[in-house]
């Protein structure tokens, strides 16, 4: 997930009004990118009881144009993306050949033929490599990346600062599904009922020209509503309370969508890239399982750590870990032997020399 | 969260290249992290010490502590034995944070050998290593 030299480093948009907010900036896939402002707790907090907003301008963004294109996408992702309709979104994955994830995605049907799909950053380059590989139908294919902004609005008061921006109808726009007009007097803005923190709330992309504008905007509406930026560290405590996979921690090249426990996203109405081989993971079982669990003896499970029976048996390893700010307890994903995997499961997470105890819980972590 | 230009950094105290500091009172060293270590860090949200009563030498870890997003260790500035380890941080380890030369301290040790003292770094020299212009 680092970014391999400094000197490679993009920058987004709005660095300097990140900056000029006090902005802890640190490279993240590739950008230089906020982490936090005034402290994860506070900004964690500010977005499950208010409102925030995210730049997540790194995010990547294709286009995918042509009569193939739902042709090409039902080929690559796992999900059927033939149940969407205009304004609607649909999280899915790419496959890879091997069992594994090339990386996970939104897809966007702007019309019958037109989607945007949404990549995480750090891999941007190699989902754009996978699409042209496989898109022998000639479809139109634009990488927008570097000349969209992406701001995540998130919270329960989103709504109330976004919806005097736009005349589109945000208040009653079903979750994963979007519009796409005049937002703070900027002409095709797309706005979707879409985020990763379960705090509700919305996306918003623009080019990147209009992206102070826009910021301003939403800053002044929501002044009166205690409105603050928050940054990508609040975003993956947020995110980890819900249980939502991370690209490179919870999911990479190596673990299967069924493993992920994305067997939601993993559509066996149509053939995609490993599916007879996903289908059978999903009827015959898997071996190991991504599962929730909370820490009982005191200390926080990190990305890596190996996880033990009672016994000493290795079992598994922690893919991300936290203190819980909502909840006040240390939590984690980690994948286990499908034994170990069911809920009240005792497991042990090595914790530099100590085995220390936790249980396997259901999630979402965080309810709201 | 401290801004880089109001960080603090006592003239009193003693540094390491680690980011503790030291406060000596006779053959008695207190011990914690600076303001720019608690600012890097961010959130603490457990200091873990489970060292009182042993005798470690400079430089071993005889801690760590945990904020959100990471973990770092804690290291020894001078030899001797841990005396006391801060208890208001088990309930409070945010303290690190607000305070960091005051409630945030984190151990006291009784030195074996107070000469170590010399080889630390002044604020002045610690402010330069940080590249905290104040």
């Amino acid at each position: 997930m680092e970014t391999s030299t400094d000197t490679a480093l993009k920058s987004i948009a709005l660095t300097d009004t990140h900056i000029r907010l006090g902005a802890k900036m640190v490279p993240f896939a590739g950008y230089l990118m906020p982490v936090s402002y005034e402290g994860i707790n506070a900004e964690h907090e500010t977005v499950r009881k208010g409102v925030g907003v995210f730049d997540v301008s790194h995010m990547g963004e294709f286009i995918l144009k042509g009569d193939q294109a739902l042709d090409l996408i039902q080929r690559v992702t796992s999900n059927d993306a033939s149940k969407l309709f205009d304004g609607k979104v649909q999280y899915s994955c790419l496959p890879n050949e091997t069992g594994g994830i090339v990386d996970d995605l939104l897809v966007y049907r702007i019309d019958v033929k037109t989607y945007m799909l949404v990549v995480n950053a750090s891999n941007i380059e190699k989902d754009w490599n996978w699409l042209k590989r496989y898109n022998t139908g000639n479809v139109e294919m634009h990488n927008i990346s570097e000349k969209t902004s992406l701001l995540a609005v998130q919270g329960p008061l989103a709504v109330e600062v976004l919806q005097p921006l736009t005349e589109m109808d945000l208040r009653n726009m079903e979750y994963y599904s979007f519009g796409k007009g005049k937002f703070a007097g900027v002409d095709n803005v797309l706005v979707s009922a879409t985020g990763y923190t379960g705090a509700g709330g919305f996306e918003v992309y623009m080019e990147n020209h209009a992206a102070q504008k826009i910021w301003d905007a939403i800053f002044a509406s929501g002044k009166k509503f205690g409105i603050k930026p928050i940054g990508l560290g609040a975003r993956d405590t947020l995110r980890l309370e819900m249980g939502f996979c991370l690209y490179g921690n919870d999911i990479d090249d190596n673990t299967s969508p069924i493993e992920a426990g994305l067997g939601w996203i993993t559509k066996f109405t149509k053939e995609f890239t490993n599916s007879k081989a996903l289908k059978d993971q999903k009827d015959h079982g898997v071996t190991r399982k991504l599962a929730g669990f909370e820490m009982l003896d005191k200390g926080i499970p990190r990305h890596g750590y190996d996880i033990k029976d009672s016994g000493g048996k290795y079992i598994g390893k922690v893919t991300s870990g936290t203190q819980s700010p909502s909840l006040q307890k240390a939590i984690g994903m980690a994948y286990l032997e499908t034994a170990f995997a069911k809920t009240g499961s005792e497991i042990f997470i090595s914790v530099r020399d100590k085995n220390l105890k936790a249980v396997v819980v259901k999630m979402p972590f965080f309810h709201s | 969260m401290s801004k880089i230009s109001t960080m603090n950094f006592p003239d009193n105290l003693k540094y390491t290249r680690d980011h503790e500091w030291v406060r000596a009172e006779g053959n008695i060293a207190v011990i914690g992290i600076t303001d720019f270590a608690q600012s890097e860090l961010g959130d603490i949200v457990y200091v873990e010490i489970e060292t009182e009563g042993e005798t470690l030498t400079k430089e071993a870890a005889f801690g760590t502590v945990e904020a959100v997003k990471t973990v770092s260790d804690l290291f020894m500035p001078v030899s001797g034995k841990i005396l006391e380890v801060n208890a208001g941080l088990g309930g409070n380890p945010e303290a690190v944070n607000k305070d960091p030369y005051g409630e945030g301290w984190m151990i006291r040790v009784e030195m074996s050998q107070p000469s170590e003292l010399d080889t630390l770094m002044s604020a002045q020299d610690y402010k330069k290593m940080t590249g905290v212009s104040a």
